[in-house]
This record gives structure tokens, C-alpha cells and sequence, in this order.
């Protein structure tokens, strides 16, 4: 483990990136293969499982630590992290481990499998065997919770330096559904086996945000434009007589929707698409809140399949007749994917995202203006002359999102944050005006600077009339815009509303807390919009 | 009567008609140190230790300040008052009040490690004691204060080595001359920011040894101190200033910096966690070591802390103070 705390501290001090790639290229070159490739899986979210609960880990952490409950439980909001918590209160170490990372989360695999008493010992043991990162280390992994400041991109980048093995070719062998339980750092890395290749998905290409218009782009005619749909990503392959559905964070989620089983049967072998996954009703999508329900079951009895039915909006094909597309053009892609579609029977859950057309950029705006009566979120604007890339890249697709719906609303509730935002308070609860009377009716998380995050957390502290363990009652005295994309009814809110994706805009300073929106405000909103 | 009481210009004693370290002017305040949270500007009379006197007139200026030297006692009206070594900064102390046979201490800001420079700390037996908690909570244990000194050392040795500046942020009172004084001077020159260089120039009049620094001017040339140690206050290394210094390492030296989410938004390469006030457990071996049976606690997490000293026997009660939330308001720069 040593080794790997060494590389967790020196990707940890610094922000830079090259220095990141550094790190991480000399461990994927030094480390013995297993650690490597468990160090693969962890940076791109293969996490163990939790063996422990978090409840009994505060027990046994302060029990150790000779702490009452209640004073560790005080001491967690203020690290902000229950990992380093429990790190930082324990006794020092009175041994040191040479067990390496791969022992290590043999160690944690087992932990499961083993009576209480049991895996108390254990962890007790492990605890004081472990000081300072490696414990910290150690306690992120058994709570599950491990991640660190580098992305996917990063990491394959630095493998890439290790091994001289392409970036795409990495990115595209580190897909799907492997652990290090399943696979060798020689199978998956140095010579992957062509079997296990059958589900693996290509790398999603994401979009950046158009910021001012898409005037920048240059000329409208090198564009093609489709909505901007607001589901979930897919991929859908078909090869081996089977299907695969992954979502965009590397999840399989086939049996989620089995709706998708009938692609099997219209799209021919070695077909791969891209497309945003619906709720859909006859020809238009259901709220998002219908699809929420579907995301999280793993499993769906047939009363929710009626109630909100997904279809597939494809708009990219990246695979036909086994044969890998992404480097042809997005035109030529598209007009082979309408071919594809073309003549399937309408109880097909497969549907071709339309190209919206325009002749120049006014057009498209003026169609951009329809989309949330569509029930999209915008338009996607994608170069036809393009390939198709891996991961966030600038260039070739765009969103270009409606502008959000915003109320200003008055700060009632605050909490601190966790990691990078320990200490901070930036979790608030939000409130419009019924009668004399505030009501709250959204939390939202982000959009201040870190000054201005700063500069609330001492008000905050100040201001505070009442606590309710982590949360603090705050004077009504600062309102702030907040933007959001949606608003539907909902009865489990006290407000009897949910907005998506709310946000801190603006810190509205100049208004007070009098001229917030009201509750009548957002029903209006709700009419208009829900 | 008590021998203290807590009005809302701050801790006072009826008997001898003074405040301690008020926030609010008054007519005579006896003062632990020359931070600006404990000395205020606009009383009529001040009183504070002979070493804490030349940094209290650099910031307060042209004030009415007696000094009285460590241990000795005075009598103000009906209360006899003497200052203890606190060792938090050079100069600090704990003010000792005895009315009627009845002891009051007043800790101010302190620790228990002795850091070379200030006087070192020295429990006064008391019947109460008026405790700081800046880092009241058992996630903040310090290391010994070499452990740390070596980690700055290797690097700046390392930073050097590759022809880089090495800036650290430290408070300017205090910290910052105790960094000077612990780090390994030979490894290259030590340079400093204004608001840090006017500090040690005070410190060094009044005869604290402290090893040769170089003010950064527009005027210094920094080529020819390449590799150098930069100090400077916190605050300065996120601005302008430290542009000059090119692509270089960045540090700070808090005890806040035990936290790694501290550390992150800092976004500095390192943090080093050294603190001027007591760590968890230097804050409960100086109360045992008082005697006392009365704690009131101030600055720092009051309210855990005082639940904490009930449940370990004692009579605790939280002092407010004016200005103040909890620990974190107090700048994290200065502890």
C-alpha cells in the first residue's frame, strides 16, 4: 500500500496536470501488474463494494480513539469527509504493513464473507497497521467511496505514456464490464482477448456548451442540428446474437430496459448506436421524473413498464456489419443510420432523433425556441464533416441549451459541504414567499465563486438561529437567483413542485428578502411550463 | 463577586476596574499579545509584557503602554494581577488575577510546544481558567515541530534544486518568524514580503535572533536569489506578488492544513500543519494542569468543547466574543 499512498499523495498536492500524468505514468511502469490494474479499476469507478457499514465504523473509530459517539459525529462535519475522519481521531499506528495495494483489496473482498466480531478485528487490526494516507486510503476503500482529482482521461493518457499503446485504443479496452477479478492487467491492457471484446462499448463522444451563440461556428451549412434530448445517454450494440445497453457512465443497464430486447430483432449484427434513452407516450417524451423511476430499478415490475415505456432517440451509428464507423464522417454516418431505420414498424422502441432543419443560424435559433415544447432541452449541434471522438472534446458537437427558467428566492437552510468543500457552507435550502410565510422549495449546491462561498460561510456562522445536527436555520436575509431547466408538480414537496437542475445563478445583493418570488409565482411557472 | 466577569466589551474585573484583551475601547486593558483580534486600537491605558510591547506599538502606534516582565505581581485596585509565558508568539502571555485569594487565569492564545522563540508556556495553578479552542477537536493532533521543520526543509531543498522559488504563506506575526528561525537556513536565501520583513525588523531590534532575510522591492533582483525561500502572508500568495516569482512551489504552514479539504481549496502544492495555538491534546493537559474546577472556553469550537470538559468532570461554560463565530471566521491564516 505504501507505494500506492505515494501515488495518491503526489496526485493529491498538486493541480497541475502534467505533474499528475508524471505521477501515474512512473507507478504504471514501477507497480507490480496487479497493483496497476487495481489501480485502473479504482480510478475509473470500479470500486469494491462496501463491506462495512458507515454506522459501525463511527462506532468502532471512536471506540478506539477512546471518544464518546457523539464527539466523533461533532468532528465529521467539520473534516468533511468520514474516511479521513476516522484516519485523522485513531491512536497512532503501533505496526506498519508491507502488504501492497492488491493484498490489500483481497483483504477488503473478504471482509464481506466474514462474521461481525470478525471483521471488526480486522479492520481494528488494519487501522493500527496503517498510519496517515495509507489509513485514509484504506478507509476510503472499505467505505466504497474512493475517488480521487483525476478523470478517465487522465488516467488513460498516462497509461498510454506507460505502455506506448494508443489513447483511443486504451479507452476503448478499459470500457465494459470488467473487475480486477475478472481480467489480468496482460489481458486487459498488453493483449486484450477478443471474446471479452463482444460487449465492450466505444468511449462516448460529450458535447461542450455553446456560451454565446452559435455564431462562432462559422458557416451554418457545415451543421447538422437535432434536439437536444433530456434522458439518458446510450449505447445500444447488438453483436453475437445478443444485446448490450451501457450508459454513459460505463454502466450495463440492458436488464433496466428491456424494451431494447426487440432490437435484436430489427437492427442486423455488429450494430452499435448512439442515442438518448426516453420515457416516451405515444409521440412525445415524459417527464424526466418518469425515466428517474426506471434509472433506479434494477429490475421493473410491469406497471411501471406501462407507465412510462422507453424508446431509444438514436442519432449516431458507430458500428455496421461489425465494422467500425467512428472515423467516418457524421454525414455519411447519419445517412447510413437513416437507412437502417428506415421501414421500422412504429411499435419499435428504436426512433431516429430528426434533424431539425435550417438554413442559418436565425432559423435554428427560432427552433431552438421550440424545443421545450418538444419536451427537449435545447438543440445538439454537430459538425457533418466530423468523425466521431472520444470523451469531452472542443470542435465538433456543441449543446446549445434553452436558456434556464429562474426564480429569486430567499436562503433559509445552510450545510457544509464535503471533500474540497469541507468547512464551507454550500448547501442551501431556498424559500418563496406564501402569504408572510416562507416555503421552501428547492436545495441547490452550486454556481457561487469560492469567495463568494467564503463570504456566506462566515454570515452563516453568524446568522445561525437554529441546528438541527449538520443543517443551520439561517435569518431570511440573502436572496439569490436560482436557474433551473424544468419545474413538474410534486406532491412530496411541501411547495408541491420539483425543479431540475437548480442552481445558484446570481447572488441577487441588490434585492430584499421582501421582493422574492412567491409561491403563486412558481405555480404560474408550473402552468406555463410543468 | 467573580473575579472576572464577561461584559460586551470584554472580559473584566470589577475589582481592579480593567478588561482583558477587550474588543470595545475602555480605560484600561491588559493585553496577551499584539494580535489584532487581542489588541485593539483606541484604549486609554494598556499594559502587556516588555517583549509583546515593541510589536503592539509598531501596529497600534503612539499608544500608553506599561510593560511589566514575566511572573511579577502587581496590584490594580482590590486585585493583584501577574503575566505567565503563554507560548503562542514572543511576548504573549497568560494573565494571572487573584482577588481575595481567589485565582483567575486568562489563557489568550497558547501552545505547549516550545518553538525557540517565544517563551515557552508555563501552567499557572488557578481556581478558573479562561481557555481558547481555536482547535478544540481530537481531529487536530500536531507533530512534533521537527518532523515538520524536515518536511519544509526537503522541500525547499528539492524546489532549489531546480532553480525554484519556494513561496510559503504564513501568518506575518509570529508563524512566519518561527518559520525562519526552524528552517535550515543553508539551503539558499530567505526572502520576504513587506508586511512579514516589518515584523522580524521589530522582533530583531528588540534583540530576537533571526537569520538574514531579503525584502522583496520592485528594485530586487531575483535571479540572483534563485531557489530561494519566499514568506509572505497568506493572502499575498494568491495575488500579483507572487507572480514575479515565476513558476513556483507554493506552501502554506497552518494547523488548519491537517484538513485535506482545507488543503485542496488552498490549491497550494503543500500544507504544512504547524500551529501557534494548542493542539486537542495540549488544550486538556493545560487545563488538568491549571487544577482549576471552573473552565470557560472562547475562540474555537466552543460549544463541543465545553460538552467535552462537563463530561470529564469539569464546571465549562462557553464566553462569547464579539466579532467571532467559530474557529475557521478567525482566518485560517493566523492559526
Amino acid at each position: 500500500m505504501k507505494r500506492f499512498a505515494a501515488l495518491f499523495t503526489a496526485l493529491d498536492r498538486t493541480t497541475k496536470t502534467t505533474a499528475k500524468v508524471d505521477a501515474l505514468a512512473a507507478y504504471f511502469t514501477e507497480a507490480p501488474e496487479d497493483d496497476r490494474l487495481w489501480t485502473v479499476a479504482l480510478l475509473s469507478g470500479r470500486r469494491p463494494r462496501r463491506a462495512v457499514t458507515t454506522t459501525r465504523l463511527r462506532e468502532w473509530a471512536a471506540e478506539r480513539a477512546g471518544l464518546p459517539l457523539w464527539l466523533f459525529e461533532e468532528c465529521y462535519p467539520v473534516v468533511g469527509d468520514l474516511a479521513e475522519t476516522i484516519a485523522l481521531v485513531l491512536p497512532p499506528a503501533t505496526g506498519t504493513s508491507t502488504a501492497s495495494l492488491s493484498d490489500w483489496m483481497a483483504e477488503i473482498g473478504a471482509l464481506a464473507a466474514v462474521e461481525e466480531p470478525e471483521r471488526k478485528a480486522r479492520i481494528l487490526a488494519a487501522w493500527d497497521g496503517l498510519d496517515g494516507t495509507e489509513r485514509f486510503l484504506f478507509n476510503k476503500l472499505i467505505t466504497g467511496g474512493f475517488r480521487v482529482g483525476v478523470s478517465q482521461k487522465l488516467m488513460t493518457r498516462a497509461l498510454s505514456r506507460a505502455t506506448g499503446i494508443d489513447e483511443a485504443e486504451l479507452a476503448h479496452r478499459l470500457m465494459g464490464d470488467w473487475t480486477p477479478a475478472t481480467v489480468s492487467w496482460q489481458g486487459l491492457i498488453e493483449a486484450p482477448d477478443p471474446a471479452a471484446a463482444l460487449s465492450r462499448p466505444y468511449p462516448f463522444y460529450l458535447a461542450y456548451q455553446v456560451e454565446d451563440g452559435p455564431e462562432a461556428l462559422g458557416g451554418a451549412g457545415d451543421w447538422l442540428a437535432e434536439y437536444k434530448w433530456d434522458g439518458i445517454r446510450g449505447q445500444l450494440i447488438v453483436r453475437g446474437g445478443e444485446h448490450f445497453v451501457w450508459s454513459r457512465g460505463e454502466e450495463l443497464m440492458t436488464d433496466r430496459f428491456p424494451e431494447l430486447v426487440a432490437a435484436r430483432d430489427f437492427l442486423p449484427e455488429g450494430t452499435v448506436i448512439d442515442g438518448e434513452i426516453l420515457a416516451w407516450r405515444v409521440d412525445a417524451p415524459l417527464p424526466f421524473a418518469a425515466l428517474q423511476k426506471r434509472i433506479t430499478r434494477k429490475t421493473v415490475p410491469k406497471k411501471l413498464l406501462a407507465e412510462a415505456p422507453v424508446v431509444l432517440k438514436a442519432y449516431d451509428l458507430l458500428e455496421q456489419g461489425g465494422r467500425d464507423l467512428r472515423q467516418t464522417p457524421l454525414a455519411d454516418r447519419r445517412a447510413r443510420l437513416e437507412d437502417l431505420f428506415a421501414g421500422l414498424p412504429a411499435e419499435s422502441p428504436l426512433r431516429l432523433s430528426p434533424l431539425l432543419p435550417f438554413g442559418d443560424w436565425g432559423a435554428l435559433a427560432e427552433a431552438r425556441a421550440g424545443a421545450r415544447a418538444a419536451g427537449a432541452e435545447g438543440v445538439m449541434l454537430k459538425r457533418a464533416g466530423a468523425p466521431y471522438l472520444a470523451g469531452r472534446k472542443k470542435g465538433d458537437w456543441w449543446k446549445w441549451k434553452l436558456d434556464p427558467l429562474s426564480v429569486d428566492a430567499v436562503m433559509i437552510y445552510a450545510q457544509a459541504g464535503h471533500g474540497r468543500r469541507a468547512t464551507l457552507y454550500t448547501d442551501f435550502t431556498f424559500a418563496v414567499w406564501d402569504g408572510d410565510q416562507l416555503v421552501p422549495f428547492t436545495k441547490a449546491y452550486s454556481g457561487l465563486t469560492d469567495a463568494e462561498f467564503r463570504e456566506i460561510t462566515t454570515w452563516v456562522r453568524r446568522n445561525t438561529l437554529q441546528r438541527f445536527g449538520p443543517v443551520r436555520q439561517v435569518k431570511p436575509e440573502h436572496v439569490f437567483e436560482i436557474a433551473f431547466e424544468g419545474i413538474q408538480e410534486s406532491p412530496r414537496h411541501k411547495s408541491g413542485v420539483a425543479l431540475r437542475f437548480p442552481r445558484m445563478a446570481r447572488w441577487r445583493r441588490d434585492k430584499p428578502v421582501e421582493e422574492a418570488n412567491t409561491l403563486a409565482d412558481l405555480r404560474a411557472l408550473l402552468a406555463s411550463h410543468g | 463577586m467573580s473575579v472576572l466577569t464577561f461584559t460586551e466589551r470584554g472580559i473584566y474585573c470589577p475589582a481592579g476596574d480593567f478588561f482583558i484583551d477587550p474588543w470595545r475601547p475602555v480605560d484600561r486593558a491588559l493585553i496577551t499579545h499584539g494580535h489584532a483580534d487581542h489588541a485593539r486600537p483606541g484604549h486609554r491605558h494598556y499594559l502587556a509584557t516588555a517583549p509583546a510591547a515593541p510589536v503592539m506599538r509598531h501596529r497600534l502606534g503612539d499608544i500608553a503602554l506599561e510593560t511589566v516582565g514575566y511572573g511579577k505581581a502587581r496590584r490594580i485596585g482590590d486585585a493583584t494581577v501577574s503575566f505567565h509565558p503563554a507560548g503562542h508568539v514572543p511576548g504573549s502571555a497568560q494573565i494571572r488575577v487573584e482577588v481575595g485569594g481567589e485565582v483567575w487565569v486568562v489563557s489568550g492564545d497558547y501552545k505547549l510546544e516550545e518553538d525557540g522563540l517565544s517563551e515557552p508556556f508555563e501552567p499557572v495553578r488557578a481556581h478558573a481558567f479562561i481557555s481558547e479552542c481555536t482547535f478544540g477537536l481530537p481531529v487536530f493532533k500536531w507533530a512534533p515541530q521537527a518532523e515538520v521543520f524536515a518536511g519544509i526543509n526537503a522541500w525547499w531543498a528539492g524546489n532549489a534544486a531546480r532553480g525554484r522559488f519556494t513561496l510559503l504563506g504564513a501568518y506575518a506575526l509570529g508563524k512566519a518568524q518561527r518559520l525562519l528561525a526552524g528552517v535550515d537556513a543553508a539551503t539558499g536565501p530567505i526572502l520576504t514580503h513587506g508586511a512579514v520583513e516589518a515584523t522580524c525588523a521589530v522582533m530583531r531590534a528588540q534583540g530576537i535572533a533571526l537569520p538574514e532575510t531579503v525584502p522583496v522591492t520592485p528594485d530586487t533582483d531575483l535571479k540572483a536569489h534563485a531557489g530561494g525561500l519566499v514568506l509572505a502572508p497568506p493572502s499575498a500568495l494568491g495575488g500579483p506578488w507572487a507572480r514575479c516569482f515565476g513558476p513556483a512551489a507554493t506552501g502554506f504552514a497552518s494547523g488548519w492544513m491537517a484538513l485535506r479539504g482545507v488543503r485542496r481549496r488552498r490549491a497550494a502544492d503543500r500544507g504544512f500543519v504547524l500551529s501557534d495555538h494548542a493542539d486537542w491534546a495540549g488544550l486538556n493537559t493545560a487545563i488538568r494542569e491549571t487544577g482549576a474546577e471552573r473552565v470557560f472556553v472562547t475562540h474555537g469550537y466552543t460549544s463541543v468543547f465545553r460538552r467535552w470538559l462537563v463530561e470529564q468532570g469539569y464546571e465549562a461554560e462557553i464566553v462569547q466574543t464579539a466579532f467571532e463565530g467559530e474557529s475557521l471566521d478567525r482566518a485560517e491564516d493566523e492559526a
